[in-house]
């Protein structure tokens, strides 16, 4: 357990990251993945969380669409515990030009995806609460994607092959043998403790981060932060995806995921400086609200849970150095052939939908590199938990008679639910009501899946995600980090975290209810509880 | 239907306000939603550290006896605060070293009383500290539903075997001086936390859990049995929707339940409580109150409303209505002179009352005080 050396380093807990990892270690390679913070905390847990079905692209970047279409079908088949196939529509409104809807739809058919023009008031049956007053749909295979369970069922299968992980692990700087980079030094954000690793092969997947590890090494990667903000609905309004049929623009795709619904994005560049301390600003929502309502009116009169802002891993043209030139595919490069630095590798660009091509086309420059000759399986190995197709199936396979909080943790889980202790009344009690988990999977969440925090603890079980935003369940919780890790000294500057955390995504919207639930909350841990 | 006085809001505000005029005579009748802050009472009334004689007079009619001693009381999560006139459920130290050795209680599988949090505050302020957990078939009956462990759950078969807890706490305790106990005792008779007090060999501290609160429950049942008792009209799941104002009085408000039968009276007192309580209502452009559109006082620009910093003094719950010094709330900058405006519908816009629990009895004293002198001219 203790050893420092591996076949090959991989920077970066998000989902590119994870994925290297899991290629990397399912080709045989001993690996390990440091993260400064926590699993998913970049652009990989802030998006729609959208299983795009490549439409979007087809017009104007036909190989992104090729590529996300291609993407979309195998994760149906790996991935099918962390998706939901909902299907999606491209509605043309009144102001929009009709005539665009059939030049998508050539596009589409020419990139492979299943585009279907459907008449507008079967739209309306499909789709209840889309805009009734749209003028054309087309319907595609667009669907929605859990984004940290798609990362942790990475990360836990190339555990399962033998591979490491050291979260909230930051690096402080590469070790260099002449022309080779041969190690990192690292520091453990939580206990400051240095430690050195050491491996042949570096792959830095750290996305808009990856510039600042690719300054470690001396070595330049002009990345161009576009930060996009997003707000989460209280409530689950649609069942399928609705986006615009036109050029893609601000706050044109409403995706529903689990209980809840978003809608996003704007398109602001940044500078690269406040990328860790990204804010969604009133005018962004004002804008999402609005243009959100047009594809669905009853957005205008439903209760908002969060806002919330992500920072697109946008790569500048290697020989553009205004940054206008932005490509949104995949960039892999080898510093070897292009800085003369052996032993580094930076994976960055694409999309989350395309991840597990970016790991497959990173992990075989890592090969190549190793000299290692093994084909890639991860387009047709399932992931931990979705070894079955459907969430019901998994929860009959487990329990008799499943509860609905029994088959939530189903769909969370896959066949991974498996392992959570039930059929005990303690077990199955439950901690958050708004999401239905148990302490049975909380305490697996923290036994197995390297949870250190509240934070993570949501992460991976939807605990505090809900429409009371941790309210209740964020102390039950305290309680059992508590108990597992035996310091409550800890766990109470966790607990303020968490509703630090929680708190910087409800103010930006705070009006109505949401108002209402924050000075209930901000009332009962200060004058009753006492934090 | 006429009254001398409607009150909205059966909170703390509007209760207290309710049994004095009564007491005085007054006709009343209260309009309340259901629940309210009380339901979610720490058990301490901050802002009312001087001169708390004529609460715990009315509150002890009412079958509440309070106590009064300046000091420091336990939180749930570990911590102290200051704290003078409470429930007697909540014990008052003079400092944090209040004993010894202590033995914290809970049961099995209730999670929403925080016994290690305790532990760690208290080994902290020198005490030593052994967690004992009980295993009661009531408790394990209430299991068969994942969410019914929860502490109004737990006191209502609490209400039936206080005494088996009472035997098992002595069986339990060893050399402690001090037992503490969730406040889960006592919801319906009020006498249940002294009577524990008394069997157990050891001074028992009662601390809170996860809301809703106990002790602010039976509180609330208490006092709108007295309202009831003196002949005050408590008019249970109803709300006012809307209010007719001529020449600067209220002439009668209507509620959801009694639409056609408007509530007539000579005095009204909106006790109708902040954001939570509905109140205050806000959109993302205006805060605003949503009976009679009474003038708010908060700012304009929402960037203004919060401190990002969650612990810190949020602006938006300073945010209240503009009233002149009789608390008559104003309306079109005008006051509503037989309207009065008490507890937290007021925010922090009258600092000299206090907030919190400290408001609602203060400005409710005043307005009916202003009411009864009124009426005495």
């Amino acid at each position: 357990m203790n050893t420092r050396e591996f076949d090959v380093i991989i920077l970066g807990g998000g989902i590119t990251g994870a994925g290297t990892q899991r290629d990397c270690a399912m080709r045989g390679l001993r690996t390990l993945l440091i993260e400064r913070s926590d699993i998913a905390t970049g652009a990989t847990g802030r998006n729609h969380g959208l299983l795009h079905s490549g439409a979007r692209y087809a017009v104007n970047d036909p190989e992104s669409a090729a590529e996300c279409i291609r993407e979309n079908r195998i994760l149906r088949r790996i991935a099918s515990h962390c998706i939901e196939e909902t299907d999606g529509l491209f509605i043309t409104l009144p102001e929009d030009d009709l005539a665009y809807q059939q030049t998508f739809e050539d596009a589409c058919r020419a990139a492979g995806i299943g585009a279907e023009i459907i008449d507008p008031d079967l739209a309306r049956r499909l789709e209840p609460s889309v805009n009734p007053s749209l003028t054309g749909a087309v319907r595609v295979p667009d669907g929605s994607v859990d984004p940290f369970r798609l990362c942790a069922a990475n990360m836990l299968d190339a555990k399962l092959h033998g591979g490491q992980v050291r979260l909230h692990t930051e690096v402080t700087g590469l070790i260099r043998e002449g022309d080779a980079v041969v190690g990192v030094h690292t520091r453990n954000c939580q206990t400051g403790e240095a430690a050195d690793y050491f491996a042949p092969v570096v792959v830095n997947a750290c996305g808009i981060w990856g510039q600042h590890i690719a300054g470690l090494a001396d070595v330049k990667v002009g990345m161009y932060p576009s930060k996009g903000a997003l707000l989460i609905f209280a409530h689950r309004i649609n069942r399928m995806v609705i986006n615009r049929c036109r050029k893609p623009s601000n706050a044109d795709i409403l995706v529903p995921g689990d209980t809840v619904c978003v809608i996003g994005t704007t398109s602001t560049r940044i500078p690269f400086e406040e990328c860790d301390r990204v804010a969604v600003t009133p005018d962004e929502v004002t804008l999402l609200i609005t243009e959100g309502a047009k594809l669905a009116p009853a957005l205008s009169s439903t209760r908002i849970l969060r806002a919330y802002a992500g920072v697109r891993p946008l790569v500048s043209a290697d020989d553009d150095p205004t940054g206008r030139n932005i490509s949104r595919g995949i960039v892999c490069l080898d510093h070897e052939t292009r800085d003369g630095l052996k032993g580094f590798v930076t994976i960055t660009g694409g999309k989350l939908m395309t991840y597990r091509l970016m790991a497959e086309i990173a992990t075989d420059t890592v090969c190549r590199k190793l000299g290692v000759d093994r084909a890639c399986e991860t387009a047709t190995t399932p992931l931990p938990g979705s070894e079955e197709r459907s969430y019901e199936a998994v929860a009959r396979k487990i329990w008799e008679a499943p509860s609905t909080a029994q088959k939530a943790a189903a769909a969370r889980m896959g066949t991974g639910a498996s392992r959570i202790r039930s059929g005990n009344r303690l077990d199955d009690a439950l901690i958050c009501e708004c999401e239905e988990v148990s302490v049975g999977e909380i305490e697996n969440a923290i036994g197995q899946l390297e949870v250190s925090s509240l934070t993570d603890l949501r992460r991976r079980t939807r605990v505090g995600m809900g429409t009371c935003q941790g309210e209740f369940c964020a102390c039950r919780a305290a309680g059992l980090l508590a108990r597992a890790h035996g310091c409550v000294e800890r766990e109470r500057k966790d607990l303020a975290d968490f509703l630090q955390e929680r708190w910087k995504g409800n103010f930006p919207i705070g009006w109505g209810d949401t108002l209402r639930e924050a000075e209930y909350t901000q009332w009962v841990y200060k004058h009753v509880l006492g934090l | 239907m006429r009254f001398d006085t409607v009150i909205i809001g059966g909170g703390l505000a509007g209760l207290v306000s309710g049994i004095s005029l009564q007491q005085a005579g007054r006709s009343t009748a209260i309009v309340s939603t259901g629940q309210n802050a009380l339901h979610f009472f720490s058990g301490s009334f901050e802002s009312l550290e001087e001169a708390p004689e004529r609460l715990s007079e009315l509150f002890a009619e009412a079958g509440v006896r309070l106590h009064y001693r300046p000091g420091v009381r336990l939180m749930p999560l570990g911590t102290f605060r200051p704290a003078a006139l409470s429930l007697e459920d909540v014990s008052l130290f003079e400092d944090p070293g209040f004993a010894r050795k202590v033995l914290i209680v809970s049961f099995t599988g209730y999670h929403d009383f925080f016994s290690s949090f305790l532990a760690e505050g208290l080994e902290k302020a020198g005490m030593s500290c052994r967690i004992h957990l009980l295993d009661l078939p009531e408790i394990e009956r209430l299991r068969q539903s994942p969410s019914e462990v929860r502490s109004v759950q737990i006191a209502r078969a609490m209400d039936r075997i206080w005494e088996r807890v009472v035997q098992e706490v002595r069986a339990a305790l060893q050399d402690e001086d001090t037992v503490i106990l969730p406040q889960v005792f006592g919801l319906k008779d009020v006498s249940v936390p002294g009577r524990i007090r008394q069997g157990v060999p050891a001074r028992v501290v009662f601390v809170g859990t996860l809301p809703p609160s106990v002790p602010g429950i039976r509180t609330q049942a208490l006092l709108k049995r007295r309202f009831e008792l003196l002949g005050g009209t408590y008019l249970a799941g109803d709300e006012a929707v809307r209010a007719s104002v001529e020449d600067g009085r209220v002439r009668s408000i209507a509620t959801r339940n009694l639409d056609r039968h408007a509530l007539e009276a000579s005095h009204f007192i909106l006790a109708s409580g902040g954001f939570f309580s509905k109140g205050l209502r806000s959109n993302p452009f205006r805060v605003y109150e949503p009976v009679f559109g009474l003038d708010v006082d908060y700012a304009d620009d929402r960037n203004a409303w919060y401190d990002p910093a969650f612990a810190g003094d949020q602006p938006y719950r300073r945010f209240g209505l503009k009233t002149d010094a009789a608390l008559h709330p104003l309306l079109g900058g005008a006051p509503v002179i037989n309207l009065y405006a008490v507890g937290s519908v007021l925010g922090g816009t009258r600092p000299e009352f206090g907030s919190g629990a400290g408001l609602a009895v203060r400005s409710a004293f005043a307005a009916v005080d202003a009411i009864l002198k009124e009426e005495a001219l």
